[in-house]
């Protein structure tokens, strides 16, 4: 297997004086799709902060592709390659959709290089492209938070729960789109789906009360109902 | 169709006070031309002046959670440079190498505008950005840096209230009007005002920065997230919004000369704009800007010869109210912003 691209070394994260993350360890190894599943409340969205700086943890280490990262502030983070969609789609609302992906954009022109591909992606991007993304269906705005990561180059894409309130059809689609983007970036996924988790996913993780419990490759757990019956409470 | 109406409410409420307004002081002048244009175009006048403060003070509000009590003196501090490089003497004394006061004044300006920027890039860097995240301590700091400015003030320039005596050209000149003499000068700043209105507004349209700048004021953190650094953004509005204030002391200053009151009475102004515009609301605050200054001008005009003396300088509390109670979250304001 080679080298990880994320690396997380037991981190611990506070929140105010809240004790959020007691002990994060996670590996995303290059090229896969890793998904970290865990309870609600169990740490997945804390843990994704923590990489991108906006909940700096206050021990443990982050490496992206060898190097670390934590400490580091959040813009300085995302430009060294990782994109981030955060749960409940937080696009930006009173911006057009245009305007939403131009301020992904690193370096000119970026958005320019990737349009084609987002119009493919996501038909609906190009139908509403001068729209308020606000005017956007729920759906679409996950998609939309998407292709905003999409824009620069990303190397490491971390994507929370895409799946959250949205119907089967445009779940699909997602999920088609997400795997397309696996082509080129390696990503680490939170989805309480297990279903969806299931079917995209190399990897897992299983976080419960802000630690990581256990890691290992998807064939096994589906196979481990003890496992899922524990952690996730699906059979 | 209750959509449509909705988006319209401000504009006709604001249409409706413009026009009450201008009646009240039509019949005010008894109907007499000139006078009324004066009272408007003083008002214009007044409207641009607040418009230099409030739009900084909205912007950085929207953006930064900061609502920066020390604006005013920015302002302030604008027209007391402005006024010092015009004039001989003072701090810095340039009638000898240019002696011609219409070249004297641009330079006046832009000395204003650099002291403006100097001294917000040294309270945003220095004072503020140890307070982002607590915002009653940046409130008391702010106004606390004020309050400092005055005294810097009056520590370089006396307590003396300077009115400005270097008359240039523009300042001189005049035009008529249905029998009465219209000030060029005033013509000129109002014609900046909406210039800088305008400006302003495409900037936040059609620039990357305005762009940053919208979806900071919606959710900053998202913006850091996508790898834009926000607290250079932060530095370079707040800077910005702190030369743009100075700016307007400056071209206030051959009207209004330079004191300190000029730092709470436009502060305090500035506050009700930005609060009846809808707060973080760029249309609001440039319609509001130009309803109060519209307001006061109509004020001074009705309570001359009365002993309604203070009703002018109540004036913008009294349609700030009115515009709350038609109104709750301002003009522009969104029901759901805080
Ligand atoms: N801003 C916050 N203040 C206090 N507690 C928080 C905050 N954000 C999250 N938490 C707590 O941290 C825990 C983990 O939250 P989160 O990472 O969002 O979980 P998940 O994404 O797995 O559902 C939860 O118990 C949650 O209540
Ligand atoms: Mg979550």
């Amino acid at each position: 297997m080679s080298a990880p691209v994320l690396e997380i070394r037991n981190i611990h994260t506070f929140i105010g004086q809240f004790h959020i993350l007691e002990g994060v360890n996670v590996s995303v190894p290059q090229g896969s799709i890793t998904v970290m599943l865990g309870r609600n409340g169990a740490g997945k969205t804390t843990t994704l902060k923590s990489v991108m700086g906006l909940t700096p943890p206050s021990q443990g280490a982050i490496l992206f592709e060898g190097k670390p990262i934590h400490g580091k502030r959040p813009y300085h983070i995302a430009q060294l390659g990782i994109g981030y969609v955060p749960e409940h789609r937080a696009i930006f609302k009173t911006l057009t959709v245009r305007e939403n992906l131009e301020l992904a954009e690193r370096q000119a022109h970026d958005l320019e290089k990737r349009i084609d591909f987002i119009f493919n992606l996501f038909p609906a991007m190009r139908q509403f492209y001068h729209y308020p993304a606000g005017n956007l269906s729920g759906g679409q705005q996950q998609m939309l938070a998407i292709a905003r990561v999409l824009v620069p180059e990303n190397r490491l894409l971390l994507i929370d729960e895409p799946s959250e309130g949205l119907a089967p059809v445009i779940i699909e689609e997602l999920m088609a789109a997400i795997q397309k983007l696996a082509e080129t970036s390696t990503v680490l996924l939170v989805e309480q789906n297990f279903r969806m988790a299931s079917r995209l996913a190399d990897r897992y993780v299983i976080l419960d009360d802000g630690q990581s419990r256990v890691e290992g490759v998807m064939p096994e757990l589906i196979k481990d109902e003890q496992l899922i019956q524990r952690y996730l409470g699906v059979a | 169709m209750a959509t449509t109406l909705g988006k319209n409410t401000p504009i006709l409420v604001m249409i409706a006070i413009i026009t009450g307004l201008l009646t009240f002081s039509f019949i005010n002048s008894n109907g007499d031309f000139g006078d009324f244009g004066i009272t408007v175009l003083s008002g214009l006048f007044q409207g641009m002046l607040l418009f230099l403060v409030a739009s900084g003070l909205s912007i950085i509000f929207g953006l930064m959670d900061v609502l920066t009590l020390a604006h005013g003196a920015y302002f302030m501090i604008g027209a007391y440079v402005a006024y010092d490089v015009q004039h001989p003497g003072g701090v810095i004394d340039l009638t000898a190498a240019i002696p011609d006061p219409n070249l004297r004044f641009p330079v006046a300006l832009i000395a204003a505008i650099l002291v403006g920027a100097g001294l917000g890039v040294i309270l945003e860097r220095g004072l503020l950005r140890p307070l982002y995240s607590r915002p009653i301590f940046q409130l008391v700091m702010t106004f606390g840096v004020s309050l400092v400015m005055v005294e810097i003030v009056k520590a370089i320039w006396d307590t003396t209230i300077y009115s400005w005596q270097d008359r240039f050209g523009l300042q001189e000149s005049f035009f008529e009007l249905f029998g009465q003499q219209f000030s060029v000068y005033r013509l000129f700043v109002v014609g900046i005002g909406f210039v800088l209105i305008i400006g302003i507004a495409l900037i936040l349209r059609r620039t990357r920065i305005g762009i940053i700048i919208r979806a900071g004021v919606e959710d900053r953190q998202m913006v850091e997230a996508l790898g834009i650094n926000v607290q250079l953004v932060f530095t370079v509005v707040f800077t910005l919004g702190c030369a743009v204030a100075a700016f307007g002391g400056g071209i206030a200053a051959p009207f209004l000369g330079a004191s300190n009151n000029l730092a709470t009475d436009f502060l305090l102004q500035a506050v009700a704009v930005v609060v009846l515009g809808g707060m973080g609301s760029y249309e609001g605050t440039a319609a509001g800007s130009i309803m109060v200054g519209l307001a006061i001008a109509v004020a001074q005009k009705a309570a001359i010869g009365t002993a309604f003396t203070v009703l002018p300088s109540i004036t913008p509390m009294l349609l700030l109210i009115l515009i709350l109670l038609l109104r709750p979250s301002g003009l522009f304001g969104s029901a759901h912003s805080s």
